[in-house]
């Protein structure tokens, strides 16, 4: 009888040894997602999701070059006019429904024609489709588009299900149904969203988890306790006055990104009658305010050095970066000088900003900097939807505001400060920085595209419509036990090779 | 009492119509585009016309109105701009919740505002008074968000008791749902247990100086029966008031609540709408809401004259 004993304990002890891979992932969001529908979609956080939900023909590295996903290989013809990609021939959606050239037609049509698609402008260059092969498809462009693989890399290349989405309509969001490593199992506005691992995915060993949950928390320091309480495994958006503390926790780990996007301010140049002041009107003026100002101390100050200076629409650590153009130190002489030239000592602007406290941490400092400079900042506080509304009417003199960023260089400068641009609130308008913004889109050849864009940031770093501050970083935190996790600048939560020990 | 309530119905009709008005209009008068809320990011002028048509936002206000109130009567209240979802949906998952929050702080408030009224209202000028009246001064003046983050570090992740936040519904496992809830009903009970307590306490004092009371203590009653049976039910009359009025409070209390502890409901549907100008679910949550208010005025009217059947003729 001693002998089974003896066996049946050392079973037990190799069982407790042996790691034990935990079923479910808690994850804490910033926000609540919007509606799950990637055609419909834009809230970041809802992009979060959809990186376990849905997969996109391409995909991106760290480094931002964009890698094989749904699409195994793809080349541009000779007039740049037409992409030919070849797709992937073991992958089915989570309701069966085969992926194939038809479907990556389907969903570039959905994306361009379903009335309430906010995609439109994303793929507009696209002029038609042509199914070669069930893995081979043809993309034709109206003129060269150097973006369209970026587009590919985020919501408009998702892929749904095209079963599912006719099925659906407009309210596919409810139960969406993609192609991705988990699929959808339920949500509760406000409170979770489930996943479930797909078990006929492609590469689905990869992934150690059976569910995934989404529970969306709003408080960064409500987030942080359920992450220390052991009620979430992971979150996103730690906030960087509380870096010290997840550093010095041995239970936590952190993992950061500079992300892709900027903040700074948008000077209103000629945007309406309030841009009739010494600020839109004189880039000397504009020149001073953005001497006066120690990047560096902004991002020690308020952030605790946790995320990084800037000076243009993309941070020093993207390959777009201008490095002709380094972040100008503080220079308050040079700064009063600029002033002099421009005939103004003593100006006076107003900067609006949203309630958010730390905006307005950043705008306080910003304030206290231009002071000595002999710039008197008025700050004022808008709740978000009213300062958005402003903005965009011309009612402001300059506004902090920022861009989430995307792996595109052209979806961080284009639309903000070509004259026809749609979110141009300065409503700065120079044919030179048109010319070169519209060239950069229209060449696939990168190191073409580096040299335009240096040109035209160049001629934005003299004019200065938009003063770039601070690039914000991704930080996240978790739990010491979750291991595999990779950090990306366009902020998402892989789950590729992540697991979970007890 | 049925014509009572039949009465009481029938005035709460115009008063309803009204709110509707007054809140739709003050609606409009908020700042900021729901339609710019609505794109985020991606405000491009095409989307926003887009948007604008697709939502009726183009149309006069009134016609904007009447269309809303005549879907409302038919029980539609529209869908929300964010996440297409219907209101009376959200509403129905969201109220719940809710009042599964207010009916355990309003437990956590009746449980220790009460007793603690009578005691000390009792034991007046003692060292018990004087300590119920600093708990009571406490309860009113600390914030809602400070105790409840303090609670979420000191019970969750100090002692490991407690969920941090979350929500379960009850039907799917009381237990878990009750855990989940223990903290923010009590946060949220707290500041309307101490409003109770000077309610109670005041009410009390008025209600044992008074002749019937000496006369029972005179006819030799034992303290016991003087205080609970003849005192306290005159006492509850106000009391009544006061918790009808708290339910209110509560639905404003909710909201920070429901944002400290994420908790889904109805307070952090109303915020959440607000700030992106979801104006269908907006109107919705507070013709709700001012359709509750109403009827909870209408019970404790009816409650008064259970609890004081002399009020029946007036």
């Amino acid at each position: 009888m001693k002998k089974p004993t003896v066996l049946t304990l050392s079973a037990m002890l190799m069982l407790t040894a042996a790691p034990l891979f935990a079923a479910d992932l808690k994850i804490g969001l910033a926000e609540d997602p919007d509606i799950l529908d990637p055609d419909q979609s834009r809230t970041f956080v809802g992009r979060i999701v959809y990186a376990s939900l849905c997969d996109k023909l391409v995909d991106i590295t760290p480094d931002l070059e964009i890698i094989p996903m749904l699409a195994t290989e793809w080349s541009w013809s000779e007039d740049n006019l037409t992409l030919t990609m070849k797709l992937r021939d073991d992958v089915t959606f989570q309701d069966g429904t085969p992926f194939d050239a038809e479907a990556v037609a389907y969903n570039i049509n959905r994306s361009q024609t379903l009335e309430e698609s906010r995609r439109k402008s994303e793929v507009a260059s696209i002029t038609g489709t042509n199914v070669v092969d069930p893995t081979t498809i043809e993309i034709s462009v109206a003129q060269p588009d150097a973006t369209l693989m970026a587009q590919f890399a985020d919501r408009a290349g998702m892929m749904v299900s095209p079963t599912a989405a006719e099925a659906a309509g407009v309210d596919f969001g409810n139960a969406p149904v993609c192609a991705g490593p988990y699929s959808f199992t339920e949500r509760v506005q406000q409170d979770r969203i489930v996943l479930t691992k797909f078990a006929e995915y492609y590469n689905a060993d990869a992934y150690s988890f059976d569910t995934v949950t989404f529970l969306p928390i709003v408080d960064t320091t409500v987030r942080l306790a359920n992450l220390r309480a052991g009620d979430v495994d992971m979150i996103e958006r730690l906030a960087a006055t509380d870096v010290a503390s997840v550093s010095a926790d041995d239970g936590l780990t952190m993992e950061q990104a500079t992300s892709l996007g900027y903040q700074g301010l948008t000077v209103n140049v000629a945007n309406g009658d309030k841009a009739q002041n010494p600020f839109g009107q004189d880039k000397l003026v504009r020149q001073a305010l953005s001497l006066s100002i120690d990047r560096e101390a902004v991002n020690q100050v308020v952030f605790e050095g946790a995320f990084a200076a800037g000076n243009q629409p993309w941070p020093p650590t993207s390959p777009w970066y201008n490095k002709d153009l380094p972040i100008p130190a503080r220079d308050i002489e040079a700064a009063k000088a600029k002033l002099a030239e421009a005939g103004v000592e003593s100006p006076t602007v107003e900067i609006q900003v949203s309630t958010d406290p730390v905006a307005q941490q950043v705008t306080q400092v910003i304030q206290a900097m231009a002071a000595e400079a002999g710039i008197t900042v008025n700050v004022v506080a808008k709740e978000f939807a009213t300062q958005l509304s402003q903005q965009t009417a011309g009612d402001y003199e300059i506004s902090q505001i920022g861009w989430s960023g995307r792996v595109d260089p052209d979806g961080n400068i284009h639309q903000f400060v070509t004259c026809e641009g749609g979110i141009n609130d300065a409503k700065y308008c120079n044919l030179e920085v048109d010319q070169l913004l519209n060239d950069a889109r229209a060449t696939n050849d990168t190191a073409a595209r580096k040299a335009l864009y240096d040109q035209a940031t160049a001629i934005l770093d003299e004019d200065l419509p938009l003063i770039y501050v601070y690039h914000q970083n991704w930080i996240w935190a978790m739990d010491a036990g979750v291991t595999g996790f990779a950090a990306y600048p366009d902020g998402m939560i892989r789950l590729a090779g992540v697991s979970k020990a007890e | 009492m049925l014509r009572f309530i039949g009465h009481r119905l029938l005035i709460a009709i115009p008063t309803i119509l009204l709110i509707s008005v007054f809140v739709f209009l003050l609606q409009k008068l908020l700042p900021g585009d729901p339609v710019l809320a609505l794109a985020g990011e991606d405000r491009n002028p095409e989307m926003l016309a887009f948007l604008r048509e697709k939502y009726h936002l183009n149309d006069p206000i009134y016609v904007q109105y009447f269309n809303w109130i005549w879907n409302a009567l038919q029980g539609d209240l529209g869908i929300s701009l964010r996440t297409n979802q219907p209101v009376t949906t959200l509403i129905a998952q969201k109220l719940p919740v809710t009042i599964q929050l207010a009916v355990m702080a309003l437990f956590f408030a009746v449980i220790i505002g009460i007793p603690a009224g009578i005691l000390s209202a009792y034991k007046k000028g003692t060292w018990i008074d004087w300590v119920a009246n600093i708990v009571a001064l406490s309860g009113l003046s600390i914030p809602n968000f400070w105790l409840g983050i303090m609670m979420i570090l000191l019970v969750s992740v100090n002692l490991g008791w407690l969920p941090a936040s979350g929500y379960q519904p009850f039907t799917d496992d009381p237990l878990q749902s009750l855990k989940t809830m223990m903290m923010p009903a009590f946060v949220l009970g707290t500041g309307l247990a101490a409003t109770l307590m000077r309610h109670t306490r005041s009410a009390m004092l008025g209600v044992l100086q008074s002749d019937y009371v000496r006369t029972a203590r005179a006819k030799g009653l034992g303290e016991r029966s003087v205080v609970v049976k003849h005192a306290l039910r005159n006492a509850l009359v106000p009391v009544v008031t006061v918790v009808t009025l708290l339910f209110g409070e509560l639905l404003a209390g909710a909201v920070l609540t429901e944002q400290i502890f994420t908790i889904p409901g109805f307070g952090k549907l109303v915020v959440d709408a607000v700030f992106n100008r979801d104006y269908a679910v907006v109107q919705g949550i507070v013709l709700c809401t001012a359709i509750a208010f109403i009827l909870m005025n209408i019970l404790s009217d009816a409650l008064y004259r259970v609890l004081n059947p002399k009020m029946s003729d007036q």
